[in-house]
């Protein structure tokens, strides 16, 4: 049986490549749909915040893993089984991405003092200038740390893309170790590749944390 | 009278800073102490010198017979002798105004429920507050919550008292009601130093002024000397006080 | 787009379901219930331990929260194997959700205990409490009261993350589904029932929570805090 060596490991770079572009995708749609799902917990409208409520709960309160093979199957019923398997990941990620960034910037929209919306409105500004020239602007200081801490879960989840499908890092390991089976090299140095990317996006996160605390204070 | 707290030449510096620079007074048993002073002239680090919260480097401090001073000092059985009220209150926010009171006799004298509760409702009552016994600490104004501080450390019977400028978060009105239970207190014959701003108080009071300066005790006297200072030091304080 | 839906093939399989679920939520409590009590240990050595180990908490706490849990339920499954031991797979699930709970506990813990003000420990002192007293009575339960919102929001997580474990073949409900799947082939349905199973058990994992919250913190149930 051949022991692993730099073949495998230039094959788990390669996976890790992968791994960044799932996240990226996941973050930035992730990111864009959670936006409006802020907005929308936000909004005077109780059906807005209704169905914005609804679709925050399900996501949260369903395990990814289901998410994605909904979507996988779901994509094949309505005609789409050709597709590759990054389209399934990256919506699936999406979704639950835009889940739980959107229930974090709601909670930094509300951390915006409420005399911040009555000074703006004692302005007479409309509630959308209120909203781009005041209130985000603020949210969107303290909303940094915890996106940023956000992040490495969406990068440890692309690691579930495998179900699907695609080959990532986790994927990437499994598939060595069934040929070597070297089960703690292979997912050792696996592992490490994830806390390569990990780490920093961690340790940034708690950085910006201490300055933003340091900075209220 | 015994000597129950005693100070001698005591030195205490924070890195380079000077905070106390030879202080010696004693109080005797049933006396009323008020330590007066500037803030950063050393008052409020002597009280809790003397609660060994603090470490001293020259000199000796003496309460109830033990000898604060030395670095084999059992710290728990000094504080079943001396009780101390902060400024800040210091109440545990989990519990209530009786489980706070209750916390110290079942933990350190292991009484049963029972007996504890039977000494918290007695002492809330000496402050006044027998009814808000089941309350959180943050349903209680400012003044109240100082009250049942005082009560939790009543509660261990303590044979020194020590307040720690106890009023000086509280607005007026609500300074008097605490007032108000450290005076039941003295004229109940405990022995008391206290760290404070309230000179009228002081002067009403104490049996004994201490006032500090600089880090050495300036001067001292009966309360009486607020009236007639005689350095200048204490004229200017007093002056401006009031 | 002609696709009928048909839930009725799936109803033989009700009682493997709820074999399932029951899995699940084993697999869950168990790994809270330990999840929780190591936690805590590992968040008193973290913020109280001599400065080692301190150190080794912490290393510990940052590998696993920057590695997905499918590797780490990955090493613990098959890294067993390899050392020519017999595994079973719900016994690899549930030390490889452990081990991931303990450090999310731990650093959710650590911050409660360093958010009580060193002047609620003065004062215990002054009462005379001593070290052990003091810890327990102001320091570990008023900070175990004021991060159980956030350790509750973990442990959902930590429900829901089980399914991970039906990687490794661990009969719980994800598994159960795959293989459910696999027989009637009506995937589409079998993970809509699945995901439902789950949405409604992360409510119930909530409500108990939230019960267990209000029984045990008598403030915040005489206060109205939510939970």
């Amino acid at each position: 049986m051949p022991s692993f060596g730099l073949v495998h490991l230039e094959f788990l770079a390669i996976a890790a490549f992968w791994t960044i572009g799932l996240s990226a995708v996941a973050f930035i749609g992730g990111g864009m749909l959670g936006f409006v799902i802020a907005l929308m917990r936000v909004s005077p409208s109780r059906l807005v915040r209704g169905i914005a409520i609804t679709y925050v709960q399900v996501v949260q309160g369903t395990p990814l893993l289901i998410l994605l093979f909904l979507i996988y199957f779901g994509l094949a019923i309505i005609g789409f089984d050709q597709l590759p398997a990054i389209i399934a990941a990256g919506i699936g990620l999406t979704i639950y991405s835009s889940g739980f960034l959107g229930e974090i910037w709601r909670g930094c929209i509300e951390s915006v003092p409420k005399t911040q919306w009555e000074a703006a409105e004692c302005l007479a500004m409309t509630r959308w200038q209120r909203m781009t020239r005041v209130i985000l602007p603020q949210a969107l200081r303290i909303a940094t740390a915890p996106t940023v801490g956000f992040l490495v879960q969406i990068v440890k989840n692309t690691s579930l893309a495998s179900v699907v499908g695609f080959v990532e890092l986790a994927q990437a390991g499994k598939l060595i170790n069934n040929s070597i089976f070297q089960p703690f090299m292979v997912f050792v140095t696996v592992a490490v590749f994830y806390f390569i990317i990990c780490f920093p996006l961690s340790a940034w996160s708690r950085g910006l944390e201490r300055r933003l605390n340091v900075g209220r204070r | 009278m015994s000597v129950v707290v005693k100070l001698s030449n005591v030195h205490k510096s924070f890195g380079p800073l000077k905070v106390l620079d030879g202080v010696s007074f004693e109080v005797a048993r049933g006396e009323v102490v008020a330590v007066i002073g500037q803030s950063g002239s050393g008052k409020s680090t002597a009280l809790r010198c003397i609660n060994a919260l603090e470490t001293i480097q020259q000199g000796s401090i003496e309460v109830c017979g033990h000898a604060v001073h030395d670095e084999k000092l059992d710290k728990r059985k000094l504080r079943l002798d001396v009780g101390i009220v902060f400024q800040s209150y210091n109440l545990f926010p989990h519990l209530t105004a009786e489980q706070n009171i209750m916390l110290a006799p079942t933990c350190v004298k292991a009484l049963g429920k029972k007996a504890a509760r039977d000494i918290a409702r007695d002492c809330l009552a000496r402050v006044g507050l027998s009814e808000k016994a089941d309350h959180y600490p943050e349903q209680l104004s400012g003044g109240q919550q100082q009250r049942v501080a005082i009560a939790r450390s009543l509660a261990m019977q303590p044979k020194v008292m020590l307040f720690d400028e106890v009023t000086s978060a509280l607005d007026p009105q609500l300074t008097g009601e605490v007032l108000k239970v450290m005076e039941d207190l003295a004229r109940g014959g405990m022995t008391m130093i206290l760290v404070t701003h309230e000179m009228a108080f002081a002067r009403k009071v104490a049996s004994q002024v201490v006032y500090m300066n600089k880090g050495k005790v300036w001067e001292t006297g009966p309360g009486s000397m607020l009236d007639a200072p005689t350095t200048p030091e204490l004229r200017d304080f007093v002056g401006s006080g009031l | 787009m002609t696709y009928q839906f048909d839930f009725s093939s799936l109803l033989p399989y009700w009682q493997q379901f709820a074999e399932g679920l029951w899995l699940t939520l084993q697999l869950s409590a168990i790994s809270t219930v330990l999840g929780f009590v190591g936690g805590a240990l590992c968040a008193i050595a973290r913020a109280d331990g001599p400065p080692w180990l301190q150190r080794v908490v912490g290393a510990y706490v940052e590998v696993i929260r920057n590695t997905p849990l499918l590797v780490q339920v990955f090493l613990v499954y098959f890294g067993i194997a390899s050392l020519g031991l017999m595994v079973d797979a719900n016994l690899a699930a549930v030390i490889a959700l452990v081990v991931n709970v303990v450090a999310y506990t731990c650093e959710i813990m650590r911050a409660g205990i360093e958010s009580v003000h060193k002047a609620q420990v003065e004062a215990a002192e002054c009462l005379g409490l001593n070290r052990r007293q003091t810890y327990w009575h102001v320091v570990l339960r008023p900070a175990i009261e004021r991060v159980y919102p956030a350790l509750v929001s973990q442990y959902v997580l930590l429900m829901l993350a089980s399914s991970i474990t039906s990687q490794i073949s661990a009969e719980e409900l994800t598994a159960v589904a795959n293989r459910i799947q696999s027989d009637t082939f009506r995937a589409f349905e079998t993970y809509i029932v699945v995901g439902l199973l789950y949405l409604a058990l992360s409510f119930v994992v909530r409500w108990a929570f939230w019960g267990f919250g209000m029984l045990v913190f008598t403030r915040r149930r005489k206060l109205g805090t939510a939970l």
